[in-house]
């Protein structure tokens, strides 16, 4: 064992990282910790609160509705989207020029602006003037996001799931290419089903990829703002009123301060639960699997 | 239990092979006796792989007939052969334990549980898994999973014949002996047609009965390890087997004898008359171990001593022949010459006389 060298010059060599860390997060972290423990009237007259505004905002049925409705959001994405991209990336050639092409294809979405999807959507979806509106309307389907619910929050789905399935397929997809041949001729030489294959060899090996998916997705999808605020500004009624719609309308829309600091320490905790979790849940399978 | 026969089988990777060049094996007719240990040895790219597929069916050749047992399996898919194949990078399935990874291939065929149980644990055995069963196979050791692929192969009742593609490739030096050692056993315990792929002549020549040595896409000699050693039917077998190879020097007929840069050889008369009726370009092999060396003024061929080399069981002299390179074992006792100028003896029984690299004639050959 040799004895690690004590010097305090080495504080030094992590003062630059202190520095940036504390003014791209640790700072503007504080004020809002700041804004959340006061109730400020202007910019001379403050009140400390306390612990208030967070009792208020966790007792507020509004917020646990928008809670619910993200969490059900969320569930609904990852349900649809992990198991699309894989479909996907499974169907996707494997060589040749239709490759490149396919590629090409699926990363158009990623490159849009969120707010020009939400925009490319709210438009298509209008029964008066958009194609796929007008096309239901025909058909004979009263579809109207303005005014129903459950087709809000369908068109909110599917702005995502257009959106975003391609970022799983592609991810799916280069794990897919990087499972050896030799897999598949054992396989075959085994007498393995395509199902097989799937389960014991492909599923598998994508294991890291899919966590990886799963919690960009969910984040995401987690903190989505743009889409339903363009379409319908989070209605009709609260429908489509997720946290961070929520949020801004008691930030920006009501200027309460006091109350949103409070609750976007709730929402950043809950993100950081939720990482984490994954985090543990997904590593600690990986180390069972690889002492067990 | 199983003979195959491989009959005019060639293979090529473009769909419209012209030339010779085109194909990745020549076209060969073969047969691999049942029960015997072959090794498949080559250079890199020069068709073993493909042949291996070939005949294990993942692999459709252009042309020719696989049988196995004479029954035509050309058009099986690989599944429905009674063949497994172990690759070069062990294949093992991460997700399941070493038992279900040795009773997958027979659940895959609807083997009754009871019988897959008693069968893993019976291959299990044989190959020192019984440990580990339980374990799951990630995480497992290189040799260990190359072990598990070949239980997958030998858990079968139905397999016959084991291919193996350069098996040992990943496994440490010290291990690759006993893992060998383990093959050999299996092979004499389970009476199988074992096919091992390697381009490691020593791999090849210890586990082998029989090895098949391929060159540019067809097979130059199928002999034992002796027959290469002393016969190689090409030059290619000469200089490949045996560290260093063989020397080959190009030689002529000179006044009813054979000459090597002008200066006669030694050589029994059906040599010389073989060479007379040879076409194409004659040379002549002959193994360092047999060159003989000695004072210049002792032999009519006198060589520039280049350089000795100790290569820890014998040592080897380098000499320059009328600008060939030529190498000789030194005896035992024989001191490092000190003269710069050496008579070589190229003893009759060694010489091998090749036409267009192909053998045509030699002490105790009969063409």
């Amino acid at each position: 064992m040799t004895e690690k060298p004590f010097d305090n010059r080495a504080w030094l060599l992590v003062i630059p990282v202190v520095i940036i860390v504390a003014f791209s997060a640790i700072i503007p972290l504080m004020t809002v910790v700041n804004y959340s423990v006061q109730d400020i009237l202007d910019p001379q007259t403050r009140v400390f609160v306390g612990a208030e505004w967070y009792r208020k905002a966790l007792q507020d049925p509004r917020l646990h509705d928008a809670l619910l409705r993200q969490f059900l959001y969320s569930f609904a994405v990852l349900a649809i989207e992990v198991p699309l991209g894989l479909i996907v990336a499974l169907s996707m050639p494997v060589r040749g020029w239709r490759v490149s092409a396919t590629l090409v294809v699926l990363a158009i979405p990623l490159l849009i602006p969120f707010n020009v999807v939400g925009t490319l959507w709210q438009i298509f979806g209008r029964a008066d003037i958009g194609l796929g509106g007008a096309a239901l309307q025909a058909m004979g389907i009263d579809y109207n996001y303005t005014s129903n619910p459950l087709h809000a929050w369908i068109t909110v789905l599917i702005m995502d799931v257009w959106h975003w399935t391609s970022l799983v397929a592609l991810l799916c997809y280069a794990g897919l290419r990087a499972i050896p041949d030799a897999y598949y001729r054992a396989a075959r030489i085994d007498g393995a089903s395509g199902w097989a294959i799937f389960r014991y060899i492909q599923l598998p090996k994508l294991t890291g990829v899919l966590t990886i998916a799963i919690l960009l997705r969910f984040m995401d999808s987690f903190m989505i703002y743009t889409e339903p605020f363009v379409l319908t500004g989070g209605g009709p009624g609260n429908a489509t009123t997720f946290l961070s719609i929520f949020l801004a309308k008691l930030a920006v829309g009501q200027f309460d301060l006091g109350p949103a600091a409070a609750f976007s320490l709730i929402y950043f905790l809950i993100v950081l639960l939720f990482s984490w979790l994954f985090y543990t849940v997904i590593t600690a399978t990986n180390n069972d699997r690889g002492q067990l | 239990m199983a003979r195959i026969d491989l009959v005019g089988v060639a293979h090529s990777y473009t769909s419209s092979p012209k030339n010779d060049g085109d194909y990745a094996l020549k076209p060969l007719t073969h047969v691999w006796e049942d029960g015997g240990a072959y090794a498949l040895l080559g250079p890199s790219g020069c068709g073993k792989t493909t042949l291996l597929n070939i005949v294990s069916g993942l692999l459709h050749p252009s042309q020719g007939q696989i049988l196995i047992n004479g029954k035509d399996v050309t058009d099986l898919a690989p599944e429905a052969r009674n063949i497994a194949q172990v690759f070069q990078f062990p294949v093992v399935y991460d997700a399941m334990s070493v038992f279900d990874n040795l009773a997958f291939p027979l659940r895959n065929r609807r083997v009754d549980a009871s019988d897959i149980r008693k069968r893993v644990e019976e291959i299990a055995d044989a190959l020192d898994l019984t440990r580990v069963l339980q374990r799951r196979a990630q995480g497992l050791d290189a040799d260990v999973k190359q072990k598990i692929s070949l239980g997958r192969g030998l858990v079968r009742s139905d397999v016959a014949a084991i291919l193996f593609d350069e098996p040992l490739t990943v496994i440490d030096p010290y291990l690759k002996w006993q893992l060998r050692r383990k093959l050999k056993e299996i092979q004499e315990q389970f009476r199988l047609t074992l096919v091992y792929v390697t381009h490691d002549q020593i791999e090849a020549l210890t586990f082998a009965d029989k090895v098949v040595v391929m060159y540019d896409g067809s097979v130059v000699q199928l002999g034992t390890p002796q027959e290469l050693f002393e016969m190689p039917q090409h030059t290619f077998v000469g200089y490949f087997i045996g560290s260093p190879g063989m020397n080959v020097l190009p030689c002529q007929v000179e006044n009813n004898g054979l000459a090597v840069g002008g200066v006669p050889v030694a050589a029994a008369s059906h040599l010389v008359a073989a060479a007379k009726a040879a076409k194409g370009k004659l040379t002549l092999g002959i193994r360092p171990e047999f060159v003989q060396l000695t004072s210049a003024g002792k032999a009519s061929l006198v060589a520039d001593l280049v350089t000795v080399q100790d290569l820890g069981q014998c040592r080897m002299a380098t000499l320059m022949l009328n600008g060939q390179k030529i190498k000789a074992r030194l005896a035992e006792r024989q001191p490092i010459p000190s003269d710069t100028k050496m008579g070589v003896i190229l003893p009759e029984a060694w010489i091998r006389l090749y036409a267009d690299e192909h053998l045509i004639a030699a002490e105790g050959f009969h063409p």
